[in-house]
């Protein structure tokens, strides 16, 4: 993988990709797939939301915000939601994080 | 190898959000398109392993399709919804358009991983396949202690070559997967491949049992463990996954032979699984050949795959329940395994048709079982080594 292993997702977090892990949506079943080796994923649409956001400069604390916005939900909670769903991304090792970040 | 490609394996923590895609999609009901395609590009190999999964009867050069009729098949398979595409063999790095066909096949927006001995890659092909879009490579190690791995593989100098590439693989950024096929000959070094693996900064690791058709059911009396290798084998893989997680993920294929029930061979017949071989037959399984009496239609007739996976007499022929006979007919777990492994029924009954032998219903159960392992105790451990002349047996010294 492209960062270190084991992964801690924060709200400081710049999270992205990594290149072997492609979200695509996939024209026949009509859905979107992470596509990794040997696997393919069926993300929610709240996690393809959330790994749209994810670039690698966008904070996991500002991906939180913009949905808190957009659904006029409580920031706290998906917030919670946003990090555990990409900890269950890093730790399947399909995730990585800019390697300039310091936290 | 294969078997590990034709029954997805699940993650034990698969989350709601992130479910895995067999999983949840029920390609059984309706026979879809399979989400990945194993392509054996070539049966040519410097290896000679003597459990290879390619069939006894190699397809030469000569029949090999061509790198345009590989790249129509694989804007094909894109169109039609295969998402991944394993590049298999024999060994696909001994093709020469290796980089023109993964470039393609990246083109066409498919996911491409690389199933390689790597014994033949240099650090500029893998970085030629690299900048050509592959995705992930995965090689094969015959055990940790060089004379043993290369005598496996009748093949010196071998296993330095796979560490060396290896290393290459995540010098370059590339995902790795161990693939490490396990026999009575090397079940001892598991522990130690297991940390090769974490040595290496792989992401997976393949523990394969092998299974027993083809060059491996010759070889089994040189190949056959013990019960109790097998405990131990499992034993260490669950210890593994415990201390390891997050850091290795291992995926593990148990063998049928000491089991009470058969596997879902290929997640069934038809179901969810097909390969295309060297010369362009497409097949349910990468053994299928085997079976004697079945027409399999290859991607050079009139015929598109779509249709050759729809409606084509060989896929049809095992799908499903209909074909059965007892004791699978009746059974209540006939949708479950489907009768386990058609090749095998076909190998050691002469009927496909037949339940498995590994099922504890089949009535050749117990002979096959006991057979296996007095092989298991015995003293055999001469190879015979798989080539395109039918095989060879190991010298008395074991060279």
């Amino acid at each position: 993988m492209a960062g270190p292993r084991n992964i801690s997702v924060s709200e400081a977090s710049r999270p992205v990709l990594p290149r072997h892990a492609k979200l695509k949506y996939d024209e026949t079943r009509k859905v979107w797939v992470i596509l990794a080796p040997e696997r393919v994923l069926a993300p929610d649409e709240i996690a393809v939301e959330v790994l749209q956001l994810c670039n690698g400069e966008r904070k996991v604390g500002d991906v939180a915000d913009q949905l808190a916005a957009k659904y006029a939900a409580p920031r706290e909670a998906i917030l919670a939601d946003v990090i555990a769903m990409l900890q269950d991304l890093a730790d399947k090792g399909f995730l990585t994080e800019a390697r300039e970040k310091t936290s | 190898m294969s078997d590990v490609l034709g029954n997805p394996v699940i993650p034990p923590d698969a989350s709601d959000s992130l479910a895995v895609l067999e999983k949840s999609r029920a390609t059984a009901e309706t026979f879809g398109i399979p989400l990945a395609v194993l392509l054996e590009i070539t049966h040519r190999c410097p290896l000679q392993c003597p459990y290879c999964s390619n069939p006894v009867e190699l397809d030469r050069s000569g029949k090999e399709l061509t790198t345009d009729e590989w790249k129509k098949v694989l804007s094909e398979l894109a169109e039609i919804g295969v998402l991944q595409v394993h590049f298999s063999g024999g060994e696909p790095t001994a093709r020469k358009d290796l980089v023109e066909l993964v470039k393609h096949a990246s083109d066409v927006g498919l996911y491409t991983n690389l199933i390689t001995s790597a014994v033949l890659l240099t650090r500029e092909k893998l970085g030629e396949l690299a900048d050509a879009g592959l995705c992930h490579v995965q090689i094969s190690f015959q055990g940790i202690e060089e004379s043993l791995a290369d005598r496996v593989a009748g093949y010196k100098g071998g296993h330095r070559k796979k560490l060396e590439v290896a290393k290459w693989t995540r010098e370059l950024d590339l995902p790795l997967t161990v693939n490490a096929v396990m026999h009575r000959q090397n079940l001892h070094q598991l522990p130690d491949i297991i940390q090769m693996s974490v040595d290496l900064d792989a992401d997976r690791l393949e523990v394969a049992n092998v299974q027993y058709y083809g060059w491996a059911l010759k070889n089994r009396a040189a190949l056959m463990p013990t019960v109790a290798q097998l405990d131990e084998c499992t034993e260490i893989v669950e210890a593994a996954r415990e201390r390891l997680k997050g850091r290795l993920t291992i995926d593990y294929v148990v063998p049928d032979y000491y089991a009470l029930r058969p596997k879902k061979c290929m997640g069934g017949w038809g179901r969810q699984f097909f390969n295309i071989s060297p010369a362009g037959k497409v097949l349910p399984c990468h053994a299928a050949e085997s079976i004697t009496g079945l027409d399999f239609e290859s991607v050079r007739s009139n015929h598109s795959i779509a249709w050759i996976w729809q409606n084509s007499e060989a896929f049809n022929r095992y799908r499903g329940t209909g074909w059965m006979k007892e004791p699978c007919k009746s059974c209540e777990f006939r949708e479950i395994d489907f009768g386990g492994c058609r090749c095998q029924a076909f190998a050691l009954t002469g009927d496909a048709a037949n339940t498995d032998p590994a099922c504890a219903l089949s009535p050749l159960h117990e002979t096959i079982f006991k057979q296996a392992e007095a092989e298991a105790e015995g003293e055999t451990n001469r190879f015979l080594y798989r080539n395109f002349a039918g095989g060879t047996l190991e010298s008395e010294n074991g060279a």
